[in-house]
């Protein structure tokens, strides 16, 4: 197993792979989205909620749990494969959180405008400094800072190295950040976002829920593995087996 | 001591491959050098010399490859391994607003031999700075300043040198006296690695040249 | 080993003492800072008293960050830092001196000032008293933190904004803990004593783990 594992470590092979799973990975994205947005919109209740009922608009919470999700999702794959990065020395895996951190940071912006959007119907303002958002918003901090600080160093490696280690240092707070914006005070928590169990939810509400997930995870995966692409191909620009391939396409059809 | 035959080389590089950035600097270096050499690095601008003397150092990590002191990587050794060297790169490592004294004084505690106030004053008046020791490094002159960053030389008990173009700045009593310490470090058994662009004639001991980017 | 400690502490006390001008303008840039609310939102007694602690915080993490670039900087520009990364004692050891020195300079000054600062927001002596001990136990917080921004962003431009926007996210747990000691302690001193417990652990937790991660981040710089 391991051998051929190893294999695909390597950036030569790794992209023709990605360039076969990229188009069935939009196909599933595709099919997942529509068949949970479909559900959501068609087959779960008018209203959410008993006493005091949320009417249609309540449906962007498809995309805005999904999104959510996805957010601290991805940033978790993204220290994982920075860590493995640092670890092993490979430089497809810093690559590989490169691709993903635009992706992430997209979806956290995307969770919060949805969070602003249904605010202001639900709580009567854009913002609140709810808890829950307001670590959203951290978190979109988190991966700008990943990003920037990627981007304003010149030699590669540093910047594969410095920002994986800044990544980690960003996990590690995590907890801590989310856990003092949750109870600021110590003595007791009181947090506003209803701690809804999902249990709790409609069935119909919920699979909608997961559908949408699902496809906002599939589309991870494309948008990941294109920018993946286009990450190898720019940093092994010196390589052999890039010149051929621009060779390739350069020439006249 | 053991006879050469015997024991490991002292410094042994194999299949060292660096990059800086996506650029790929030199691959599958081998070589062992033992006491009482003196290896001289060679190469055009942008062969990657600066890189191999850091990695030596330990303070560039390779992309593949070992470096070996004694036998052992130098990442295992860690510590052990810089107790036994001295590097002197591009930059000095000297604080401007510090004076001669003070400054070679951190260095020969961070050098782990910490010496005597009348030790401090003879290297640096061997060196050739009498009567600049006290002022504070950043009224002296580029050559001076070097000066104060080579006295470190004459304190040092570490087997290996590495030399980062230490002959930059220098005027003609200084780069006799430069030749001269390097020269009687590998008479005594030490290791000197340097890129220079002057020929250091050594009294005992060997000379050896490594050609980068050839 | 503790020789060497005490070494690069010396010598960096030493070397901001010979120039006095940058420790000051940190101070300075806090009273200033903290000067400017009141200007702006109003000078009213009571609303002074509920600003007072989140302004004083602010303006603590605001200052600590400036301060911040000049940590490493200095010695990566002349060579001395590369010295420090090849001597036989432990990085972590090292940094930890020098986060030591920085904080000395700039983490301790702001808690002498806090009466200071108390005065103009019309706190009481209970809650100054608490504000001191809550920045006493934060300040190094901010500084051991911070050192890993400082280390991370090492010789780039637009160094100083770049690591703010790092830094400043984790700085929030120091932020949310330390102006609500200061506000709960004004109404009860007892109150305050949850809020002090958790600055402290988070004081030793930084101890424990900061200083290896800033070694870490010195190592991946200074290629």
């Amino acid at each position: 197993m391991t051998p051929s594992w190893s294999r695909f470590a390597a950036p030569a092979t790794f992209y023709p792979l990605a360039g076969r799973l990229i188009p069935v990975f939009w196909v599933l994205a595709a099919a997942f989205i529509i068949l949970g947005l479909y559900w959501g919109f068609f087959e779960t209740p008018d209203q959410l909620g008993g006493s005091n009922a949320q009417k249609d608009y309540y449906r962007i919470i498809f995309i805005h749990v999904g999104s959510a999700w996805m957010s601290m999702w991805l940033y978790a794959v993204m220290v994982g494969w920075a860590a493995v990065g640092l670890v092993f020395k490979t430089r497809l895996s810093f690559m590989m959180a490169n691709a993903i951190a635009p992706t992430g940071a997209i979806f956290t912006f995307l969770a919060l405008w949805t969070g602003a959007i249904w605010g202001r119907p639900s709580w009567g303002t854009y913002w609140d400094w709810d808890p829950r958002l307001t670590s959203e918003l951290i978190l979109f901090f988190l991966y700008i800072g990943y990003i920037a600080l990627h981007s304003a160093i010149d030699d590669s490696r540093r910047a594969d190295r410095a920002a994986s280690l800044l990544a980690i240092v960003g996990l590690v707070m995590v907890p801590v950040i989310f856990w003092s914006i949750n109870c600021p005070d110590p003595n007791q928590c009181a947090a506003l976002h209803q701690r809804s169990g999902l249990g709790r939810v409609d069935g119909n509400i919920l699979f909608a829920m997961l559908t949408m997930t699902l496809g906002l995870w599939m589309y991870s995966f494309a948008t990941t593995l294109m920018r993946l692409r286009g990450i190898i191909l720019t940093r092994e620009a010196q390589t052999a087996w890039v010149q051929d391939l621009v060779q390739v396409e350069v020439r006249p059809s | 001591m053991l006879p050469p035959m015997l024991a490991p080389p002292m410094l042994a590089v194999a299949k060292l491959e660096c990059r800086r950035g996506d650029r790929l600097l030199f691959s599958g270096l081998d070589f062992q050098i033992d006491a009482g050499t003196l290896l001289h690095v060679r190469g055009r601008n942008g062969s990657g010399k600066t890189t191999l003397l850091r990695t030596l150092c330990g303070l560039f990590t390779q992309d593949a490859g070992e470096v070996h002191w004694k036998g052992e990587s130098i990442r295992a050794l860690a510590e052990d391994f810089r107790r036994e060297l001295l590097y002197l790169g591009h930059l000095n490592g000297i604080k401007g607003d510090l004076t001669g004294v003070e400054n070679l004084r951190l260095a020969a505690t961070l050098d782990g031999n910490p010496v005597e106030r009348d030790a401090l004053w003879a290297a640096l008046g061997r060196i050739g700075l009498l009567g600049f020791e006290d002022l504070p490094t950043r009224m002296l002159s580029q050559g001076q300043k070097k000066r104060v960053a080579l006295a470190r030389l004459i304190l040092s008990r570490a087997p290996l040198w590495v030399l980062d173009e230490p002959f930059t700045a220098l005027d003609l009593a200084a780069v006799d006296l430069l030749q001269g310490l390097i020269a009687d470090h590998v008479a005594a058994g030490g290791l000197a690695v340097l890129t220079t662009h002057q020929e250091v004639p050594l009294t005992a001991g060997q000379a050896r040249h490594l050609d980068l980017g050839a | 080993m503790l020789k060497v400690f005490w070494s690069v502490l010396h010598r960096d006390l030493l070397l901001a003492l010979r120039r006095r001008t940058d420790v000051l303008t940190t101070l300075f840039f806090f009273v200033i800072v903290v000067s400017l609310f009141p200007l702006g939102v109003g000078t009213g007694q009571a609303v002074l008293r509920v600003l007072g602690p989140g302004v004083v915080w602010v303006a603590a993490l605001l200052a600590s960050m400036l301060a911040l670039e000049r940590l490493f900087a200095a010695d990566y520009e002349d060579g001395t830092l590369e010295q420090l990364l090849l001597t036989d004692q432990p990085l972590v050891l090292l940094t930890l001196a020098k986060i030591t020195a920085h904080w000395l300079l700039t983490g301790l000054p702001l808690v002498l000032i806090a009466p200071l600062v108390g005065m103009q927001y019309h706190l009481s002596d209970a809650a100054i008293g608490v504000m001191m001990l809550a920045l006493l136990l934060g300040t190094p917080v901010l500084s051991l933190i911070g050192a890993i921004g400082a280390a991370l962003t090492l010789g780039l431009r637009g160094g100083g904004i770049l690591l703010a926007l790092l830094i400043l996210p984790l700085y929030i747990p120091v932020l949310v803990y330390g102006a609500g000691a200061v506000t709960v302690g004004a109404v009860a001193l007892g109150e305050a004593r949850p809020y002090l417990t958790l600055l402290a652990a988070f004081l030793v937790a930084a101890l424990a783990l900061a200083p290896f991660a800033s070694a870490a981040a010195l190592r991946i710089s200074i290629e």
